[in-house]
């Protein structure tokens, strides 16, 4: 009887408990445990001590950073600090670092980071650097890739929601930057202040195409176009032959300035905008451009002065396809397209319409043929628009729901992303024929495959970047980990492999293979070549000296002290720098500095650089320093003490370490 | 049967089965694939040091190395070596040349890692300063003129 009991209510809870998984996972598109198949883990596992086989660069989104995974491991390498302040490792709470985050608005300490381009030389990647684009408070950083850090950043003028950026052309002659959110500008190139129900008649959109010197990479605004105010979405660079060409999405070609969820959706077709680069250099070095007076910040960090500086410009030249007659053409594309992007070939650029029911794939030679017979149906404000059919090499029929991006494997076969229904689906770009598709878990924005937007991809994977996360990992209360995805391509079936959760919100990612980035890999900074203004070339060099309430330590440290380690003649009013030298020449000894009470972050100093903390003590006594990084046996030991006496006290200055205190004067 | 037995054998069944899932050739097969980090670092272009076998000193000094060896100590060994007998992180240098050869300095100069493996007395001095000396990325030409320095520090002329 008791038996009996038990085995009903075990049947009872197994049907029940079924009956709520099917309500729980009922919606979900198929079930994630069966999509992974047996030799799974072997594919994904890379030993203790080895290497994965690629670096995948990942977009931040809201963090203002970028990540580096390890691929095919999923593994968190790195996080790089480009938009946002990174108390880490003091990037912008640093003096060296601050100038990094000043932009015409002032000191702005976060961004919103959507797109990485790794720099190509003929269409191949290279391996020198990632750039980003911050959203927000437009800008481009470029980020080195043998430091991994952010040398540069560049504040975009006339835009607003740099979005289609910071894609690049082939030979990284240039970056290209997009206002997706146009704004009233005025003869002048100002922002005027008008009723924003005056979209249609004062709001225009630019694209701005950013110059970048082969040699050392640094950035400058080459020329802008001045167009009619819609959304420019994504962006891809042509290459072989539409090598000269660039190709923008546009969206709400409604021209709408509310809700435009409903009133950006209006139209059947929206445009992908075709840019000849080529022909606006020549005009823009021609002087057929106007110059417009603007303000923009141009940040530069350079790693021999361990500094950076922040420049405002102050002029652009800007160009306007209604006079200059061949530089822009738009192309009808079906319906408020997202993704915009170019095959290994050159040839076929693919529209992925949000609301459509098809992918459109357009042909280069076709635009060609349809520009040289003008082979128009009408123009945009006063912009050519090319005839659909003309340009069409074909559509993708009910390929999914809901197409943002595509990659491409060099194979013949486009990967394209569907939000909605929640899946990869893989077609052949000639028979334009989806030939396999696989979900993801769960509605996936971008997606990446190693070299998938260069003329040589190297395939091997695709990468999901998802937008829901919902029960992938173990619950973290309401905010959830961003989930990604690997899957194995190398097959005619894509194959899942692998869930690796992500920081911040990836948006755009890329993957390049290690081998051409771990040769040039800086492991510390020459201590010869260190030529910081406060630098200390050992400890005879280190000093602290006053310039009026300002005082200056330069400070060395090295396993396992400071020199000076006691600092004494510190008074109320004063503005105190530790400006700290590591000593060590070693791969992987940074030594940390932190300072009790400071409104500030702590610095991380890599072996030969010299970082600085500024202090301003809020009250008298003792306080603490010491070293934040776990560097040797001795790490508990490397601390020290400042003492800090009340205005117009009258302890002198002084400093040592170990036996000798020293008094300074008052002067350098 | 004991307890004892009992688990050896679960664990010996376990260790099969576990060995089952992930073959061994494979596992290699994925090792062969990417390159180590010994590999990796073979092809850094910076300098790590190469074994020494033998260095050839002579008198007098030489002068300009004596300086130049001054220079490239302030910058990256006085911040741990006194020129006394002192201990201050490691030992002092004062009588280092009689104690050691020139061949076991200039290896622990250029090719620290490798005598804190190999070397004995490299081993006993880092059991009694604890802190494991710093590679402090210096050449063979930059310690030949540090070992000319000590020299000189020692009293030779």
């Amino acid at each position: 009887m008791k038996y009996a009991r038990f085995l009903f209510y075990t049947l009872t809870s197994i049907s029940l408990l079924s009956m709520i998984m099917t309500l729980v996972f009922g919606c979900k598109p198929h079930n994630p445990v069966s999509a992974v198949e047996g030799d799974a883990a072997q594919k994904v596992y890379v030993a203790p001590g080895k290497y994965d086989e690629f670096y995948n660069i990942v977009s931040g989104g809201f963090n203002g950073q970028v990540s580096v995974y390890g691929i095919p491991s999923g593994r968190l390498l790195r996080i790089i600090p480009v938009f946002s302040q990174f108390p880490e490792n003091g990037w912008g709470f640093s003096e060296e670092t601050k100038p990094m985050l000043n932009t015409s608005h002032g000191f702005v300490p976060w961004d919103d980071a959507h797109h990485i381009a790794l720099s190509t030389t003929n269409g191949e990647h290279d391996g020198r650097w990632a750039f980003v684009n911050g959203n927000n408070t437009p800008r481009i950083a470029r980020i080195n890739l043998s430091t991994f850090r952010t040398e540069e950043i560049i504040e975009i003028p006339n835009s607003s929601g740099n979005h289609s950026s910071p894609f690049l052309t082939e030979n990284t002659e240039y970056a290209v930057a997009g206002t997706r959110f146009s704004y009233p500008m005025d003869d002048d190139n100002s922002n005027p202040d008008v009723s924003i129900s005056t979209y249609k008649q004062n709001f225009k959109g630019t694209v701005s195409f950013i110059g970048i010197n082969p040699e050392t990479g640094h950035m400058g605004v080459s020329f802008q176009v001045m167009l009619p105010g819609v959304n420019f979405d994504l962006s891809r660079g042509g290459r072989g032959p539409s090598h000269d060409w660039f190709f923008f999405s546009c969206y709400n070609t409604e021209q709408a300035n509310t809700l435009l969820e409903v009133n950006a959706s209006q139209k059947d077709k929206d445009f992908i905008m075709a840019v000849n680069w080529k022909k606006c250099e020549e005009y823009a070095k021609a002087g057929m451009g106007k110059k417009s007076k603007v303000r923009y910040a141009h940040n530069v960090y350079d790693d021999k002065v361990h500094s950076a500086t922040s420049t405002i410009e102050t002029e652009t030249i800007v160009l306007d396809p209604k006079e200059l007659k061949d530089i822009v053409y738009f192309m009808p594309c079906p319906k408020s397209p997202h993704g915009c992007d170019v095959d290994p070939s050159g040839e076929y650029i693919c529209g992925s319409g949000k609301l459509a029911a098809v992918i459109p794939v357009f042909s280069f030679s076709k635009i060609q043929k349809a520009i040289a017979e003008k082979n128009y149906e009408g123009d945009f404000d006063g912009i050519p628009v090319l005839k659909y059919d003309a340009v069409l090499h074909g559509e993708v029929k009910k390929p999914g729901l809901g197409p943002l991006h595509t990659e491409f494997d060099g194979k013949g076969f486009a990967y394209t992303s569907f939000f909605v229904s929640s899946e990869i689906v893989k077609w052949n770009i000639e028979k334009l024929e989806v030939v396999d598709r696989v979900p993801t878990y769960y509605s996936i924005g971008h997606l990446c495959i190693p070299g998938g937007p260069t003329r040589k991809p190297w395939g091997k994977y695709v990468i999901a970047y998802n937008k829901i996360t919902k029960d992938r990992y173990l619950p973290t209360g309401p905010e959830l980990t961003q989930s990604a995805q690997l899957y194995d391509i190398s097959g005619d079936k894509m194959k899942l492999l692998l869930d690796f959760p992500t920081t911040g919100e990836p948006h755009y990612a890329e993957a390049i293979p290690a081998n051409l980035i771990t040769p040039k890999s800086v492991k510390f900074f020459k201590i010869e070549d260190n030529q910081h203004p406060y630098v200390s070339k050992g400890e005879k060099e280190a000093k602290v000296f006053r310039e009026g309430n300002k005082v200056h330590v330069n400070m060395t440290s090295i396993r396992s002290h400071f020199v000076p380690d006691n600092i004494e003649g510190i008074k109320m009013g004063d503005e105190v720098y530790f400006h700290v030298t590591n000593l060590e020449q070693d791969w992987d000894v940074p030594h940390g500095f932190a300072v009790k009470g400071a409104n500030n972050a702590e610095i991380l100093i890599m072996p030969g650089e010299t970082c600085t903390l500024k202090w301003v003590p809020d009250r008298v006594g003792v306080f603490p320093i010491y070293c934040t990084d776990f560097c040797s046996a001795l790490h508990q030991e490397m601390q020290g003490y400042v003492r800090v006496s009340p205005r117009g006290s009258g302890v002198p200055l002084s400093f040592g370490t170990g036996n000798k205190v020293e008094p300074t004067g008052t002067t350098k | 049967m004991s307890m004892f037995s009992k688990t050896t054998i679960l664990l010996t069944i376990l260790a099969l089965y576990m060995g089952a899932c992930t073959s061994k050739k494979e596992a290699e097969d994925a090792a062969k694939q990417s390159p180590t980090p010994s590999e990796i670092a073979a092809n850094q272009p910076e300098v790590h040091g190469m074994e020494v076998k033998s260095i050839e000193l002579s008198t007098p000094l030489n002068k300009e190395w004596v300086t130049v060896g001054k220079a490239a100590y302030d910058l990256k060994c006085l911040a741990c070596h006194k020129l006394t007998d002192e201990k201050l992180v490691g030992p002092g240098w004062a009588g280092v040349t009689k104690r050691r050869e020139p061949v076991w300095i200039m290896n622990m100069i250029t090719n620290v890692e490798m005598m804190l493996e190999k070397d004995p007395e490299a081993q006993k001095l880092l059991e009694q300063c604890l802190v494991r000396m710093p590679n402090q990325n210096l050449t063979q030409e930059d310690a030949r003129k540090i070992i000319e320095f000590m020299r000189s520090n020692d009293g030779v002329k």
